[in-house]
């Protein structure tokens, strides 16, 4: 959830040293710089987070306090290391990030990495989906609030861009839910599939666990039927969020494209209003949307968790949920850290499409 | 961002202090659907801001009421008779709980912005003026924290400050605290361009060989300048503080029923009940937020609208396709393009 005027994302452009000197270099510069930039914020966030999570004491008491006599409580700190120096810990944890290992939950003993790459793909699925349906419902009516600026249905879209922001993603879900599932009873209430398609989606041979994938690689029919059924409702109050967003960024953008002299020059021309907006007018006006979908990803991942909370999706998000209820930190540490990278990395890929269609960004 | 172009500056001097009050300045300056906004917005937050200073004379139970005179409140009520909203699992009215939850969300959206901009406009005079590493680091950290999911950043401070345990003051101060992380990137960034560009400018040249201090001329001479844009960033994020909070109550991190009455946390209460098609518990709630966000988004829009001459709708346009107003679109789409 960020306000709808966002701060320059580039701010910090002509800050680092080595970026000062770069007026003449290509493309392979860029990508090497905006490459390397990725590590400091990863390490920012997980030097951050670590700190942050353990002012306040350690994970086991926080997780087990209250429920086991001290001293037993005192040896399984002392087993798990936790009384050791900070620093100490600090180190050790850095090495573990780096080879890979995340912990043990606490909560129900699994390894952290595997619980990750349990429910990354459900994640993942909800956000493609719910980008799928922001794209599909921002593009077309930013298009319409845009040819018909100032008219009608350019107020209207506008008030319903706003709606969509000022509308929680959660209680959207709840709506959508109470609208679809419980009174017309068209769609399935929550969770990602039948129990009858999970098993036999999961009990495939190397499943990716994107569900739709699955059925379609085993040719399931009546499974790919019910999980695209499941995914509708997440998809939407997930999408519609970030609709708004691009609805009034393909609409400023449109207009200001539509104001250019070779838009004049095709109208002149007899080139139809409707071909003017869909084809001359509408490629410039993309690539603002592409570095936008970049600071949407983080919107995402946070509106995933409460949507996956909302629809019993399980996810990461979902499983969020449960670990902070359970306050089983380490989990916590793990998920935080995990979607840390999933964000810097696709900053990482945007603006390096960013720069492969516009030239100028390079500088 | 756009400031003031010097003519309006020169007008403002002139007109009586009534008309140069900021929302009203507005309001004369707005024409057409751009008017229409604005209103709409000022009387939902109107609504907002009165309900939540005459809560304890509108709302006809207490938040954690669940008993009068005639016995204990039925639980799962639907609306009506003496529960106008109904009631829930827990048995708590409805309608009572709305209504005292605008009180818990002005007292997180003030406590939450006041420190934030505190906290930024700090950090951004000083990394903005001094430069040096500090700037660098405090850039970097600014850029991580803004790049990351804010709901995630608000997790991890509610974990911090209160472990997640909730009780009243500590549950609506953590509430707060965890917003203002999210938040204190925003103002950063903002005042520390704004000081970049002012350093150079001459008044602050002259100060400085008059003799004065870095830090005279950062509280004096800067930050008067610098400060220019905080009302509008402070209705925008006056709503994203509202969805925060909402965001933390609804994942459990918000303040127990008992102690304060939060459009979140009942919104995480009701989530069982949709199921079976019970619906006054969530809708309501849901409602309230959507309402309050919605007028705040409206008056901060607008008056980001208003204050951008290129944004700003002409109360006699004439022709429509003249040929200003190609060039007012292009300012206006590259306005937008810097504030996205």
């Amino acid at each position: 959830m960020t306000t709808l005027i966002e701060a320059p994302p580039s701010d910090a452009d002509g800050l680092l040293p080595t970026k000062k000197k770069k007026s003449g270099g290509g493309l392979g510069q860029y990508i090497l710089i905006r490459f390397l930039l990725i590590f400091p914020t990863i390490f920012i966030l997980v030097t951050m987070v670590f700190f942050l999570m353990r002012i306040t004491g350690d994970p086991i008491t926080a997780a087990m306090g209250g429920r086991l006599p001290p001293d037993q409580l005192q040896q399984r700190i002392h087993d798990a290391g936790y009384d050791r120096p900070l620093p100490v810990q600090y180190f050790e944890y850095l090495g573990q990030l780096v080879t890979g290992n995340f912990g043990t939950t606490l909560s129900d003993n699994r390894q952290v990495t595997e619980m990750l790459a349990t429910y990354g793909a459900a994640t993942l699925e909800l956000t493609v989906n719910a980008l799928i349906v922001a794209l599909l419902v921002g593009i077309p009516f930013g298009m319409i609030a845009a040819h018909r600026r100032d008219h009608a249905p350019d107020a209207v879209l506008r008030v319903f861009a706003i709606l969509c922001y000022a509308t929680p993603v959660f209680f959207a879900g709840l709506l959508l839910k109470l609208t679809f599932a419980v009174w017309l009873g068209w769609l399935p209430v929550a969770g990602r599939a039948k129990t009858s398609s999970e098993l036999a989606l999961t009990g495939l041979q190397a499943p990716t666990g994107i569900y739709w994938l699955d059925a379609l690689r085993s040719g399931n029919m009546a499974a790919l039927g019910d999980v695209m059924a499941h995914a509708v409702l997440p998809a939407v109050a997930l999408g519609l969020l970030t609709a708004g967003i691009f609805l009034r960024l393909v609409r400023t953008n449109l207009i200001g494209t539509l104001g250019r002299d070779y838009i004049e020059a095709g109208r002149s021309r007899g080139v139809s209003e409707f071909r003017l907006v869909t084809k001359h007018a509408y490629k410039p006006a993309l690539i603002p949307i592409i570095t936008v979908m970049g600071l949407q990803i983080a919107v995402m991942l946070g509106g995933a968790v409460l949507t996956e909370k909302t629809f019993e999706w399980k996810g990461l998000g979902f499983q969020l949920a449960n670990y902070l209820t359970a306050r089983d930190f380490v989990a916590v540490q793990g998920i935080v850290v995990l979607l840390a990278v999933i964000v810097a990395i696709t900053n990482f890929i945007v603006d390096i499409v960013a720069a492969l269609i516009d030239p100028r960004v390079r500088y | 961002m756009s400031r003031n172009p010097p003519m309006e500056a020169t007008m403002h001097h002139k007109a009586p202090l009534l008309k140069r009050l900021p929302v009203i300045s507005h309001f004369n300056k707005s024409v057409g659907l751009q008017r229409g906004m604005l209103v709409a917005g000022l009387v939902l937050t109107a609504t907002f801001l009165l309900t939540a200073i005459f809560a304890p004379l509108l709302a006809p139970y207490g938040y954690a009421q669940l008993s009068d005179s005639d016995g204990s409140f039925p639980t799962q009520q639907p609306p009506g008779g003496k529960h106008l909203l109904g009631t829930t699992v827990g048995g708590y009215d409805v309608l009572s709980r709305v209504i005292w939850g605008s009180q818990t969300a002005i007292l997180v959206i003030v406590v939450a912005v006041v420190l934030s901009i505190f906290a930024g406009v700090i950090l951004g005079l000083v990394s903005g003026y001094l430069g040096g590493w500090l700037d660098r680091v405090l850039v970097v950290v600014a850029d991580a924290i803004y790049a990351f999911p804010s709901l995630l950043v608000a997790i991890v401070m509610a974990i911090v400050i209160s472990g997640g345990e909730s009780s009243l003051f500590g549950g609506v101060l953590a509430a707060a605290i965890s917003i203002t992380v999210v938040f204190i990137p925003q103002y950063f960034r903002v005042i520390r361009a704004e000081t970049i560009r002012l350093k150079a400018e001459p008044f602050v040249e002259s100060a400085k060989v008059v003799g004065a201090s870095s830090v005279r001329i950062m509280g004096r001479h800067i930050y008067r300048n610098a400060t220019r844009t905080l009302p509008l960033i402070f209705t925008l994020n006056a709503s994203e503080a509202i969805l925060t909070l909402a965001g933390l109550g609804f994942l459990g991190f918000g303040i127990e029923p008992s102690s304060a009455a939060e459009w979140g946390f009942d919104l995480n209460k009701a989530l069982a009940d949709t199921t079976s098609g019970i619906w006054w518990t969530g809708v309501f709630p849901g409602l309230a937020i959507v309402w309050t966000v919605l007028g705040l988004t409206l008056v901060g829009e607008s008056i980001n609208d208003l204050n951008d001459p290129r944004l700003r709708g002409r109360k006699r346009a004439g022709n429509k396709g003249g040929p200003d107003s190609a060039a007012a679109a292009q300012a206006a789409i590259s306005a937008d393009v810097r504030s996205s």
